[in-house]
């Protein structure tokens, strides 16, 4: 009868450990194991199958001389700083509109998050139907009088991520918002309030007190927002496929390509080393500032 | 007599017709002005952010001649439903016509279990972790919420390893495994965030009492925490829902669930493009997770706020 008396220590340990087990396994043997593994078979040259043969960075020398990459890395640039600007711009200024204690504000709000809900394929499939070129909104725009209208991104290799940044902008941005309106009604009444008696302009208290006081808030929509263009995979195969030719290809697709189909594992597992390498750039210092300096109890 | 707003108005109104210059704040007169620009500007996003709905769904309705002859914008002369039922019985992916409602139905077979499993786990996890600390535990909460930023394709060729090795390699079952995987860190997260903020004494007295791990858990945790468990629900039936990467990696054409089968709908390049039902295809496949987004509402917001939100 373990109920009568205190349980001991060990025994109270053990029932959490033996629940904790999934926990483990999941972050020792897939997430830490599974990494490193990755990481250490990218220094083999395994082709259709893994195997260790260490062959140093070769791998990696022939990745950053294939053209597919560097076009693959130059669109993630693109998809990210351009989406980054676009959605915290466009996801604070929608936030602070919401936050001018609006009716409806329910309603609004339910419109800008619904595309969030959606898959990216989903998300994809649509915006490549409004812009096809002959029925979407280049037909439209013609049909109403400007015969030369060309807006046609899609099938146009200088543009494709730009129609790319639109679909992802059109789904991402209502996450922006919410988590901007959540840090917008964190901001203490009273800071309003005497930035009215001091007779600054709304816009300018937004831009040099409530803004600099939503840092964390910045910082965090921040990682999560990074994190997930690093991802960036299914948009890309819903609306292009990576086309035109390679135009919008991105490094999620080069890895999925060279790991599935083209039977080239040691380039798949640098080119996802890679990425890895891009995330923790970013979440490294974030954790360290984040967690690092205050300990929970 | 003395309201404050009055004041101003009258203030103000003194200002428009006496003095050039105004001098102090500026008064709310503006009000219906300010009001016009805010909605007049929330009422164009909400449209820009309507239109894609409204797109599809008159898309899906059309004939492909009425589609040929208009726009995309224009709604449909006649109304058919035709798109819609070759869409989900007859569509064709490479061999199979059997239309979207194999995919669906995977769907419904990975999602269910996935949703229910990985549930259990990570509440059983962040009770674990919230109420039973032990030595270690937080080490290796660290390494599951690292888990939580390493981009997937980093783990997806051990995975096909392990899966492999336990004969799971592209079924319905290896897809559950993997997203029960992929959901602990976000809700492991969720469930220790929130069972930490179950009043201590409670956890105290029911020890006291002789309840144990599991007693506690299913008789006092469990019930207190109905609202957190339907968060989880939305967060993550939403979430595998629209997976297509792991559905594309870790199953075969038979298996697939809806996503992947709707992108291969709607991009194969054989055969002649009927854009109507492609868009009815897009449309059932956003049905699930768009009516649970409506009716859950605030909950689904709650759920990414606390997806988003640091512990």
């Amino acid at each position: 009868m373990s109920a009568d008396g205190p349980p001991g220590r060990l025994f109270k340990n053990i029932s959490a450990k033996i629940a904790s087990i999934p926990m483990i396994l999941t972050a020792v043997v897939v997430f830490l194991g599974g990494t490193l593994w990755t990481v250490i078979y990218s220094f083999t040259d395994s082709k259709l199958l893994p195997r260790l043969n260490f062959v140093g960075l070769a791998q990696y020398e022939r990745l950053w001389s294939t053209p597919r990459w560097i076009v693959s890395i130059e669109n993630l640039a693109i998809y990210g700083i351009l989406s980054l600007i676009f959605s915290f711009v466009i996801g604070f200024l929608l936030a602070a509109l919401l936050d001018q204690q609006i009716r409806f504000e329910n309603t609004f709000r339910t419109i800008f998050l619904y595309p969030f809900a959606l898959s990216f394929i989903v998300t994809g499939l649509v915006w490549q139907w409004i812009l096809n070129p002959d029925f979407g909104l280049q037909h439209i725009i013609r049909g109403l009088g400007w015969e030369n209208f060309t807006f046609n991104p899609l099938y146009d290799a200088r543009l494709v991520m730009f129609g790319i940044v639109l679909a992802g902008l059109w789904q991402g941005t209502g996450l922006i918002m919410c988590l901007m309106l959540a840090g917008l009604r964190g901001i203490d009444e009273d800071i309003w309030k005497a930035a009215r008696v001091e007779g600054i302009p709304t816009w300018k208290t937004y831009l040099f007190i409530v803004i600099p006081m939503m840092r964390p808030v910045f910082v965090t929509t921040l990682v999560i927002v990074m994190a997930g263009i690093v991802k960036l995979y299914d948009l890309v195969v819903a609306m292009t496929a990576g086309g035109p030719g390679t135009a919008s290809e991105v490094p999620a697709k080069y890895v999925y390509e060279f790991m599935f189909r083209a039977q080239n594992l040691g380039q798949g597992f640098a080119a996802s080393t890679m990425m890895l390498l891009s995330v923790a750039v970013v979440v490294i210092p974030w954790a360290y500032l984040e967690f690092g300096g205050k300990r929970r109890g | 007599m003395a309201n404050p707003d009055m004041l101003a108005t009258t203030l103000a109104a003194t200002d428009v017709m006496g003095r050039a210059e105004p001098r102090g704040a500026r008064p709310r007169k503006t009000l219906s002005r300010r009001n016009v620009m805010l909605y007049g500007v929330l009422i164009v996003v909400a449209l820009y952010y309507l239109l894609p709905l409204y797109v599809m769904l008159v898309t899906s309705l059309k004939g492909m001649p009425e589609i040929r002859l208009g726009g995309i914008f224009a709604p449909p002369m006649e109304i058919t439903f035709e798109p819609w039922v070759k869409a989900w019985s007859e569509a064709c992916t490479g061999l199979n016509c059997d239309g979207l409602s194999r995919g669906f139905w995977n769907s419904v077979r990975i999602t269910i279990p996935s949703v229910a499993l990985s549930i259990a786990i990570a509440s059983i996890n962040g009770y674990a972790l919230a109420n039973w600390r032990f030595k270690g535990a937080n080490t290796f909460f660290a390494i599951l919420i690292f888990g939580a930023f390493v981009p997937y394709q980093v783990m997806l060729y051990p995975i096909v390893i392990l899966l492999r090795e336990i004969g799971l390699y592209g079924t319905l079952t290896g897809l559950v495994i993997v997203h029960t995987i992929f959901g602990m860190p976000i809700l492991t997260l969720l469930f220790r965030n929130y069972f930490a903020s179950v009043p201590e004494e409670l956890f105290k007295a029911a020890r006291v009492d002789g309840a144990g791990f599991w007693g506690i858990y299913f008789k006092i945790m469990l019930p207190m925490s109905l609202p957190i468990f339907v968060v989880a629900i939305i967060l993550q039936v939403t979430g595998i829902w629209n997976d297509f990467l792991f559905g594309v990696v870790y199953t075969k054409p038979d298996t697939y669930p809806m996503t992947v089968q709707l992108n291969n709908i709607v991009n194969s390049v054989t055969g002649v493009k009927e854009y109507n039902v492609n868009m009815a295809a897009t449309i059932i496949t956003g049905l699930v997770p768009l009516t649970i987004y409506f009716i859950s509402g605030k909950l689904f917001v709650r759920g990414i706020a606390a997806g988003a939100v640091k512990g």
